[in-house]
């Protein structure tokens, strides 16, 4: 069990190094740093000045080299202007002495660009907000998901099986920028709209959760999500409600709903665990729409932002974030899995 | 002139469309008489869902195909007065024209451009599901079959590119200053290479004892597959038959890319699956080359899952083309493509929700149908 999550572990490192690696290469590129440049000075600047404001910055070295910084392998830069002015990677106003080196490996993740704060107070900032969302969309999606698939899958084949089935079909070929939209429409909008609740979820981020402005991002979120879980759900209730002990309990003189929860539920719910984990990362890409259709501030927010204005340590942060949960969750799913089905060993 | 009600707008929508629906009837009508010699595709007209999951594809096909017939205006055609224009609206100064479903923030047609946008979308999702196929099976054969450090080094890259957010690899891959670096087309140039590969040894194991037959079609494998590789990876074709917008081209190629790895994890999982069998152990006794035994009794045996998943894989690649759009990513803001549409829409969502739906609902359509087609496929395929 020991070397199994050594080995995991290593590949988790490996993975999140190559994944790192090639974000700092893509945005280092020439034209990127150049859209840099012009997006924080002045969009009117001469090849000449973007080169000088990258110099100043410390851009111009090396990718591999200032990679090196990133990770803390490599002591940062610094510069000492015409004035005496000590400027550089580790330099932070009221600092007394300036470390030798500050990069991930010393706990600093860096400065952004955009939001000229320092990386790590965003992050966890930003992700706190995210992680209510990921909270209430569970709350929501889960039970729901499982209760669909379990009535679909408790009876093959029935009225009630083929209309939940179609109504899971659907949920999954509706993205949240589709259903966001609908829903928006349809609840929110001032023309035709119900006017039930707000159609941004601005005001949770800042002033607090209300189920005025949060219940269409989560909904959205969860309904996409949901479809998914529940066929998987349906399928192994269904293949759990054809098993020979289920026969047995019915023959017994066992009532159906009896059967259900005492004898099929629990069997049938080991395979939905390891999807309802690996949705996870799929709901990271989930987030990113939806906080950027209902302009809430949290990571999928910060994302966007970082992405699209090339705020190299902000967004290598949030990528070593979105490669952490990936890999964590299918650690755990995996792990999960074996320990809810004793037939399988890791080793 | 008045505005039409919505009865009136329905109306006038259907008939619209009549080149699809002739379409439509003509192939359900000689599919279902012929069903019991299609194979696979007849048998789908044995299941319902499979039935209305078919219909709403090639509806949504016939609507690309015909859609210089069906649509009333050009998509980028801009009409002033019509701004924000509710659907049913008259066009101004013209007698008998509407806009059946109301005009945008730039005055032009939503229903010409969701009808336009329809082709946007079934000429790229397809194609680039084609080619991410193409890749996964070419490198999940091999990494399954002979397993050994290529499957470990191959499954490490598939995992890392899998580990990415989707959002942040386009965000990173499509964006203009990536297509000055060239990054686009060295990408454009691996991936393509992939289908010509897959032909050439699909041809080479199969008339292995049959050179002349072999001559033949790997002469016209190269040439043709050359071409059209020339054309659409450097845009360099000596014709000009073939060529990509750079623009496209980074769509194509990264929506390619982000598939690519999970087909590859599927016919990877299937290989050593079939690996297993009789008839696998048969064909090595027989001395048959490991090529001849992945691409001629592995890959026609792992055929049913691999449909099922094409067509759930278009359905996907839709929502990805669509989320492009959405972050505004790749395409020009003059598109009439369903993302971009929505995206433009949806800033003022509250005041005019017109825009923003027609597009969104047609997307949902399309990837619903190919989903439901991908079910009842799945059904059949499970019958045999």
């Amino acid at each position: 069990m020991l070397s199994f999550f050594l080995k995991r572990f290593g590949v988790m490192i490996l993975t999140a190094f190559c994944l790192t690696l090639v974000v700092f290469y893509l945005t280092n590129l020439e034209p990127n740093l150049e859209k840099l440049a012009k997006t924080q000075a002045n969009m009117r600047m001469t090849d000449e000045q973007v080169a000088s404001w990258l110099d100043d910055r410390g851009y111009s070295r090396p990718v591999l080299l200032r990679y090196g910084e990133w990770l803390g392998i490599v002591p940062g830069w610094t510069l000492v202007d015409e004035d005496g002015k000590l400027t550089g990677r580790c330099v932070r106003k009221g600092q007394e002495v300036t470390p030798r080196f500050c990069g991930v490996l010393q706990g600093s993740l860096g400065l952004s660009t955009v939001f000229s704060d320092e990386v790590s107070t965003i992050i966890a900032k930003r992700l706190a907000n995210t992680g209510w969302l990921m909270f209430w969309v569970m709350v929501v999606m889960v039970p729901s998901a499982l209760l669909v698939g379990v009535l679909a899958g408790m009876r093959e084949g029935s009225r009630t099986d083929r209309t939940l089935s179609t109504f899971s079909i659907a949920t999954t070929a509706t993205p949240e920028y589709v259903s966001g939209v609908i829903f928006i429409v349809v609840f929110a909008s001032s023309m035709v709209g119900l006017k039930w609740f707000k159609g941004s979820a601005t005001s949770a981020s800042d002033s607090g959760i209300t189920f005025e402005n949060f219940t269409l991002p989560v909904l959205t979120m969860a309904l996409y999500g949901m479809g998914y879980i529940a066929r998987m759900t349906r399928a192994s209730m269904a293949e759990v409600m054809t098993a020979q002990y289920i026969r047995t309990a019915r023959l017994k003189g066992v009532s159906f709903p009896m059967i259900v929860i005492k004898h099929a539920l629990r069997n049938a719910l080991i395979a939905p665990f390891t999807v309802i984990m690996l949705q996870f990362p799929w709901l990271l890409t989930g987030v990113v729409i939806v906080e950027t259709l209902f302009n809430y501030k949290g990571f999928g927010w910060t994302l966007v932002q970082a992405a699209s204005n090339n705020d190299i340590e902000l967004l290598l942060s949030c990528s070593v974030v979105a490669v952490a949960v990936v890999l964590i969750t299918q650690l755990i799913s995996d792990i999960g899995y074996v320990y809810l089905n004793p037939r399988i060993r890791v080793t | 002139m008045e505005q039409l009600t919505l009865l009136e707008i329905i109306w006038r929508i259907l008939i619209q469309l009549i080149p699809v629906w002739v379409a439509l009837i003509a192939v359900f009508a000689v599919s279902i008489t012929f069903k019991s010699r299609l194979g696979l595709y007849g048998k789908l007209f044995n299941s319902s869902v499979g039935m209305i999951g078919l219909g709403i594809v090639l509806f949504w096909i016939f609507t690309a195909l015909f859609a210089d017939i069906i649509a009333p205006f050009d998509p980028i055609e801009q009409i002033s007065g019509m701004k924000h224009k509710k659907p049913g609206w008259p066009v101004v100064g013209q007698e008998g024209a509407f806009y059946l479903l109301g005009g945008d923030n730039l005055a032009r047609d939503v229903f010409s451009r969701v009808i336009h946008g329809s082709r946007t979308v079934l000429s790229i999702a397809p194609a680039a599901t084609v080619f991410a196929f193409m890749v996964g099976i070419t490198l999940g054969l091999p990494a399954g079959y002979f397993h050994g450090r290529l499957d470990t080094i191959l499954s490490f890259l598939a995992n890392m590119v899998l580990a990415f957010p989707v959002i942040l690899l386009f965000y990173l891959l499509v964006t203009p200053e990536i297509r000055t670096t060239g990054i686009p087309v060295v990408l454009a140039a691996v991936l393509f290479l992939f289908p010509i590969i897959f032909l050439v040894v699909l041809f080479r194991t199969k008339y292995f004892v049959q050179p002349q037959k072999l001559t033949i079609y790997l002469v016209l494998t190269m040439t043709i597959g050359l071409w059209v590789y020339s054309g659409l990876a450097f845009n360099s074709d000596p014709l000009g038959v073939w060529s990509m917008d750079p623009n496209l081209l980074n769509i194509f190629v990264s929506v390619v890319f982000v598939n690519s790895p999970t087909v590859f994890r599927i016919v990877r999982g299937l290989t050593m699956d079939i690996k297993t069998r009789d008839y696998v152990a048969a064909a090595q006794t027989r001395g048959e080359g490991p090529w001849y035994i992945m691409l001629w009794e592995i890959l026609p045996n792992a055929r049913g899952p691999l449909i099922v998943d094409f067509c759930l894989r278009i359905g996907y690649t839709t929502i990805l083309l669509g989320t492009l759009g959405f972050f505004g990513l790749g395409v020009s803001p003059e598109s009439p493509d369903w993302g971009s549409t929505i995206n433009e829409g949806r800033k003022l969502l509250a005041l005019f929700p017109h825009p923003a739906l027609p597009p969104a609902l047609s997307l949902m359509s399309l990837v619903l149908g190919l989903n439901l087609l991908a079910d009842g496929l799945r059904e059949q395929s499970l019958k045999d």
